[in-house]
């Protein structure tokens, strides 16, 4: 029997609240491309609020986890487990501003059509939703495969980014009027391509936290 | 005695008796670093440590198998000069036990011991172990002044000015701080640091963050032992024995 009961509770309501957060931005990342999309200005400022409910589980987790290595002073796993969070939920937070930039853009199309039907968008951001699962699911199971997977995963979104630039920077060439829209759609392949990245950032602090080496290092 | 004060223990067995309280210990500590020795009660750290300088010798019963060299020097040679090697390795003990004399007189003692008689000679290493213990500056104007007049904390300097006066070169800390207050803690922590560059120190300790905080290795002592021996860093941040991960955790058992 554990004889940290105390700890493996705060730990669990930590996980708890991950897991909720990771929720939001699955929800987060899924409004932004669905309101881009569908032109659909109500959901995009939807994201808004969704953010700052992120922001806001962002500080709580950050409390609980300084909370616990004072408390606690974890070592060895335990350690590990708590300062992998630490680090996750700074990527988690980016990926909500991400999402809520994403959003804020959208608004920003107006009425204008757009340059060029919206079709490898859609489809990043469902591999990038499903990366950030698959990044705190795998902590949540110390799952190294599925957290090494994600650097894989993340070569599918970079080539769904190049297409749409390859695609955007032929819109302008062909006719510069294109370039406003274009510039704004590129930044939307950016911050989705970034979504990835961070992913990755994730599936490495989940390898940090089951071996103790990160892979960076 | 050469001049090399690193310790080399190998396949070293040691009994109360029938009972077998160390187990095949190997390990290598090296000079002028901190070395940490972790364990449950009972698991033979204290044992261990006490064996580095033959304190065992005085306890009927006790028999060691195995090798324990200083620099070159097996300790349990016949040919060991016992109290050269008490002089060389000093021990500091739990329970602060200064001697019921003057301040002055318990530092003074291992030096008279050893046959010094000149008063400013004895002066001179009264005040230069008294200095590298941190405690001159609070006892200078009291030397003549009862030993057992002092603090918790003080006496455990005076201890360790004891020990230093006898100009060993090894170290043994047998729970130094563990009757201490945090403050008298942090000064005898951070005397240990400064007297590494000069001493060969292993330090038997129950405090985890003392362990992290101050020692350059680890080694995990269970059931007479060693399950694991390192940096301390990665004995700490990333263990590689899942019995040192659960007692470092607190899930022991």
């Amino acid at each position: 029997m554990s004889t940290r009961a105390r700890y493996e509770k705060e730990l669990k309501g930590i996980i708890d609240s991950l897991v909720l957060m990771c929720r939001h931005i699955e929800v987060a990342i899924e409004k932004c491309v669905k309101a881009l999309v569908e032109r659909d200005f109500d959901l995009a400022k939807e994201v808004f609020e969704i953010d700052n409910v992120i922001d806001k589980m962002e500080r709580d987790i950050e409390q609980s986890c300084l909370k616990i290595l004072m408390m606690e002073q974890p070592v060895a796993s335990d350690f590990r487990e708590v300062s992998a969070v630490l680090k996750m939920i700074t990527d988690l937070e980016r990926i909500g501003d991400q999402a809520r930039d994403i959003a804020e853009i959208t608004t920003q199309f107006g009425d204008e059509e757009y340059i060029k039907k919206v079709v490898h968008i859609p489809q990043m951001a469902i591999i990038v939703i499903q990366m950030v699962k698959d990044g705190i699911q795998s902590y949540i199971n110390r799952d190294i495969e599925l957290a090494r997977s994600l650097d894989r995963t993340d070569d599918k979104v970079d080539e769904l980014f190049n297409i749409v630039m390859n695609d955007l920077i032929a819109l302008i060439k062909k006719n510069p009027e294109n370039a406003e829209q274009a510039v704004m759609f590129i930044m939307i392949d950016k911050y989705l391509e970034r979504i990835g990245d961070h992913a990755v950032n994730i599936g490495e602090w989940v390898e940090y936290a089951i071996t103790g080496e990160h892979p960076k290092n | 005695m050469d001049n090399k004060f690193n310790i080399t223990v190998r396949g070293c067995d040691l009994y109360y008796g029938n009972f077998q309280a160390l187990k095949n210990v190997n390990i290598d500590i090296e000079e002028n670093e901190i070395t940490a020795l972790i364990g449950p009660s009972g698991c033979g750290k204290s044992t261990f440590i006490k064996s580095l300088n033959r304190m065992n010798d005085l306890i009927e019963d006790c028999r060691i198998n195995g090798e324990i060299l200083i620099g070159d020097q097996n300790i349990y040679d016949k040919s060991m000069d016992i109290n050269l090697l008490r002089k060389n390795v000093g021990m500091v003990f739990q329970k602060p036990n200064p001697f019921p004399m003057s301040i002055y007189d318990n530092v003074a003692f291992a030096p008279r011991t050893f046959g010094i008689k000149k008063k400013s000679e004895l002066d001179k290493i009264v005040e230069r172990s008294l200095k590298q213990a941190g405690l001159w500056g609070e006892v200078r104007d009291r030397l003549r002044g009862k030993a057992m007049g002092l603090s918790g904390g003080q006496q455990q300097r005076l201890c360790i000015a004891r020990a230093l006066a006898a100009d060993p070169k090894i170290l043994l800390m047998d729970e130094p701080t563990s009757a201490l207050d945090p403050i008298s803690t942090g000064k005898i922590e951070e005397l240990m640091s400064d007297l590494k560059s000069d001493y060969t120190i292993v330090i038997v300790t129950h405090n985890m963050q003392q362990a992290t905080r101050i020692s350059d290795k680890t080694a995990f002592f269970l059931l007479g032992e060693i399950i694991e021996y390192g940096k301390t860093e990665s004995v700490f941040s990333n263990p590689k024995d899942k019995r040192t991960e659960n007692y470092i955790t607190g899930r022991f058992g």
